[in-house]
């Protein structure tokens, strides 16, 4: 496939990988930071969708919700029992960024699902972001919070004395592991069943299994629908997580 | 994809249009991701923040107080709907007792006329009685005499045609002599 | 030559790495089915632990991802 320039145009050709790339809307030349992309395309698309949800929705205030309101209202009691449950009453003030980052990337994961749409939260670039911001503001939370005293998070005072110091060990790398497999989960996921469903449409072009074919693309597509929802919930839970042991460093 | 023919446009993108290799791992298009990236959670945490978040709770919390009064005034009816089933109970209990003191009073006072008219009655038909038994021994009394009298005249005359001669006292005694008898 | 035993390497590796996805799928359906165990003999709780069963399917699900990216590293970048 890294080489699959040699194939185009003949029998089966698959790139799977196509549906990622990154092209400006106007015209053709190089990517700068301020090019307009599909990337502004569908991060755009994802803002209006939250607008039309969110704002929109909302603006009759009415007693008994319509539809576009209950969608509103639901999504709002969702994240907020989710952070009330999972990070503890202390942590309600920063509901609005878990809600900013959870429909930012529910938005996105079903704007992908388009045929023929960019998923921006595939790339491990646009997730990569948004585990570091969580990781740094969680570790500054901590700090600022809990002082040193946040390193205990790391001292384990319920262990045997003799354990303490490999548990510290442990404790540290799966720390700082976290923004790795933060980001790496959404986008991985998504790419994953982004590049399936692409493959399996490539075989359709034999017409013998051509309906097995579409069988397995709509399959695969019920499931990223699935997908796409609990990854966002995910994404938005772990983050509930790490806020809370900023909040609450001691085991 | 279009085919594009101009290599120099990236190095993540071969002479097809097609991607080489990963285009995740792509250098050239991060900084362009992150900048719309930030711009965009900007934007949404301000939409958010400013204008859907404070009305959705405010539609949800003044929800809240309506489902709780409504529920509040819900109770009030239906303790006020149990009084007065209580009270329409007692109303009827009350009624219930009242009209049997009636038929108890009316059924003592019927009795009491009762009494009295049969004692009037009964006065009534002594009275009357007392006196046809006096008529009756009147005239029991006048029917003897005049038996006495008839007797006596029948006696009388009967003798006299047997040429007798009447010797009235003593046959007055005889007469009543035989009356007795 | 030496480029394509490389390129047969990294195939061969891509395709053993996709192992580890099987590790994180028996490691999710392990999580999932004592939850739902869990959750038929006291079904008043399984509704306050399901956020703990989906931070569960994250972590065994992260492992997953961790070959899958390995395998796309070797297919791709390598």
């Amino acid at each position: 496939m890294a080489s699959s320039g040699d194939s185009k145009g003949e029998g089966l050709v698959f790139h799977p990988m196509d549906q990622f790339i990154v092209e400006p809307l106007f015209g053709a030349g190089p990517v700068h930071w301020y090019t307009v992309t599909n990337v502004t395309l569908w991060m755009g698309l994802s803002v209006l969708a939250l607008i039309l949800i969110m704002v929109v929705g909302t603006s009759k205030r009415a007693l008994v919700p319509s539809r576009a309101q209950s969608i509103g209202e639901l999504a709002y009691g969702f994240v907020h029992k989710m952070v009330e449950d999972v990070a503890g009453k202390d942590a309600v003030p920063y509901f609005p960024y878990i809600m900013t980052l959870f429909m930012f990337i529910v938005l996105s994961n079903f704007l992908g699902l388009l045929p023929m749409s960019f998923t921006t939260t595939s790339h491990i670039a646009v997730t990569a972001v948004m585990a570091m911001v969580v990781f740094l503001s969680v570790t500054i939370i901590g700090f600022a919070k809990n002082g040193v005293g946040f390193l205990s998070l790391f001292w384990i005072s319920s262990a045997p004395l003799a354990l303490r110091p490999a548990l510290a060990l442990i404790e540290i790398i799966s720390y700082f592991v976290r923004p790795v497999s933060h980001s790496i989960r959404l986008a991985g996921n998504m790419m994953a069943g982004h590049a399936v469903i692409k493959v399996f449409a490539a075989f359709a072009g034999v017409a013998l299994i051509s309906p097995l074919s579409v069988v397995a693309i709509t399959a695969m597509y019920a499931l990223e629908t699935l997908v796409s929802f609990i990854q966002a919930y995910v994404f938005a839970i772990l983050t509930c997580v790490y806020l809370k042991d900023a909040l609450h460093p001691h085991h | 994809m279009a085919t594009k023919t101009d290599v120099s446009m990236s190095t993540c993108i071969d002479s097809y249009g097609s991607a080489i290799g990963m285009p995740q791992l792509c250098t050239d298009w991060a900084s362009n991701q992150i900048f719309w990236l930030v711009v965009t959670l900007v934007a949404i945490f301000f939409v958010l923040s400013r204008l859907a978040l404070p009305r959705i709770s405010a539609v949800i919390s003044e929800r809240q107080g309506t489902i709780t009064n409504d529920l509040a005034a819900a109770e009030n009816l239906k303790s006020e709907a149990v009084q007065a089933e209580e009270a329409y109970k007692k109303a009827l209990e009350d009624a219930r007792l009242e009209a049997s003191k009636i038929i108890e009073s009316a059924k003592s006072e019927i009795k009491q006329e009762l009494d009295v008219a049969i004692k009037k009655a009964d006065a009534d038909i002594a009275v009357k009685a007392s006196a046809s038994e006096e008529a009756i021994a009147v005239i029991r009394k006048d029917a003897l005499a005049n038996v006495k009298l008839v007797a006596k005249d029948i006696t009388s005359e009967l003798v006299k045609v047997l040429g007798g001669k009447v010797d009235s006292k003593s046959l007055t005694s005889v007469i009543n002599a035989k009356m007795k008898g | 030559m030496e480029g394509d035993i490389v390129q047969m390497g990294a195939y061969i590796g891509a395709g053993l790495a996709c192992t580890g996805m099987g590790g994180a799928a028996v490691g999710v359906g392990h999580v999932v089915g004592n939850f739902i165990s869990g959750a038929l003999r006291n079904p008043s709780a399984a509704a306050g632990q399901t956020a703990t069963m989906f931070i569960g399917i994250a972590f065994a699900e992260a492992l997953g991802i961790f070959s899958f990216l390995v395998a796309l590293l070797l297919m791709f970048a390598v």
